[in-house]
């Protein structure tokens, strides 16, 4: 039941999910035609966790900071294993990420891509331009005239 | 992560707390109750491991391991479903026995006992706890004597020339529980054993 799905994919809506605001989530949500019951395998936890990053991808890892993550593990009707990491404390927004995150990897996924993938993904995108846009536009250039020098 | 890596996901993820803050003060409360009445058994229930791992043994790894303590499946119950099970539980690291904080098994898998850490004078803290599993509860074959004992204890022990041995390191030393079903006891460092009796 649970078809072979490539990690590149799956960290891509996780991460989207992670992400995504949780009213804009929930609302997104009740548009799904039969979100299936769940069984908790982890009901949701917060907690903290520590970001590292490694310089321009590739130098040695650095701790960037903490930051507050909730998570949880269910198992939807038919046996998928889904989970949910989200940033933040919202504990509603990890269930419907472990949720998503399960029915991604049954037939619904392609109901659950168009639903919700989709428009996040555009406002994520939305939002990236907007800021790269406001962030061009405080751009100097800085360029030396002709100095009278002999 | 992908089914390939997983060998059945189902089993890996169940069997974890229901409510795991309440499962665990009670699981630490059996533990600490057993550890100072050395030689009594009480019961310990809440988890459930996959196959090869009793329900007392579940538990207690459950409330006791964290990303911070090593633990030592030996290799009786080693598999890929239990190593799966404590890592999704919880995030304790699997080490070699010479570096346990915890080890697992059947008596004669986890022997010989001078492998595991017995701590050093500055921290006899720094030393494995066993967990050993008994197939069953057998008739009691050692008398018990030492703190938390009114005057003496039964206990059904593997084997009391080992433990005796280890009893005389005190303070350093390993402790042991002993688990069986359902059930749980313990043997601390610190108790006199007497072969028979």
């Amino acid at each position: 039941m649970t078809q072979e799905i490539s990690p590149h994919r799956r960290k891509g809506w996780m991460s989207l999910l992670a992400s995504a605001d949780a009213a804009r989530l929930e609302t997104l949500f009740a548009r799904l035609d039969a979100p299936p019951a769940h069984e908790w395998l982890r009901v949701p936890e917060t907690g903290g966790v520590m970001v590292r990053g490694r310089t321009g991808g590739t130098g040695a890892p650095f701790n960037l900071g903490e930051m507050t993550v909730t998570r949880c593990t269910l198992k939807i009707a038919g046996g998928t294993v889904g989970h949910g990491y989200v940033q933040g404390r919202n504990k509603r927004q990890a269930e419907l990420a472990a949720k998503l995150d399960a029915m991604l990897q049954t037939d619904a996924a392609e109901q659950v891509e168009e639903r919700i993938l989709s428009p996040l993904r555009t406002e994520r995108a939305a939002r990236k331009d907007a800021r790269a846009a406001k962030a061009a536009a405080t751009k100097v250039d800085f360029f030396t005239m002709v100095r009278g020098e002999d | 992560m992908t089914a390939s890596m997983t060998p059945d996901t189902t089993d890996i993820y169940s069997g974890g707390f229901a409510d795991p803050a309440v499962a665990s003060a009670h699981g630490f409360r059996a533990a600490m109750d057993v550890m100072a009445r050395p030689g009594t058994w009480r019961s310990l229930t809440g988890a459930r491991a996959p196959a090869g791992l009793s329900e007392a043994a579940a538990t207690l790894l459950l409330t006791l391991c964290d990303p911070e303590t090593g633990v030592y499946l030996a290799q009786d119950v080693d598999s890929a479903a239990l190593r799966g099970w404590l890592t999704f539980h919880t995030g304790a690291p699997l080490v070699p026995a010479t570096e346990a904080d915890f080890a697992v098994g059947g008596w004669d898998a986890l022997m010989p006992l001078d492998q595991f850490r017995i701590g050093c004078s500055q921290y006899p803290d720094r030393s494995a706890t066993l967990v050993v599993e008994l197939p069953e509860r057998r008739a009691p074959n050692a008398t018990l004597t030492g703190p938390g004992i009114k005057d003496s204890a039964r206990l059904y022990l593997p084997d009391s020339a080992a433990l005796q041995r280890n009893a005389m390191l005190y303070p350093l030393g390993v402790d042991l529980f002993f688990t069986s079903g359902a059930d749980v006891a313990a043997l601390p460092r610190s108790t006199q054993i007497t072969q028979g009796g």
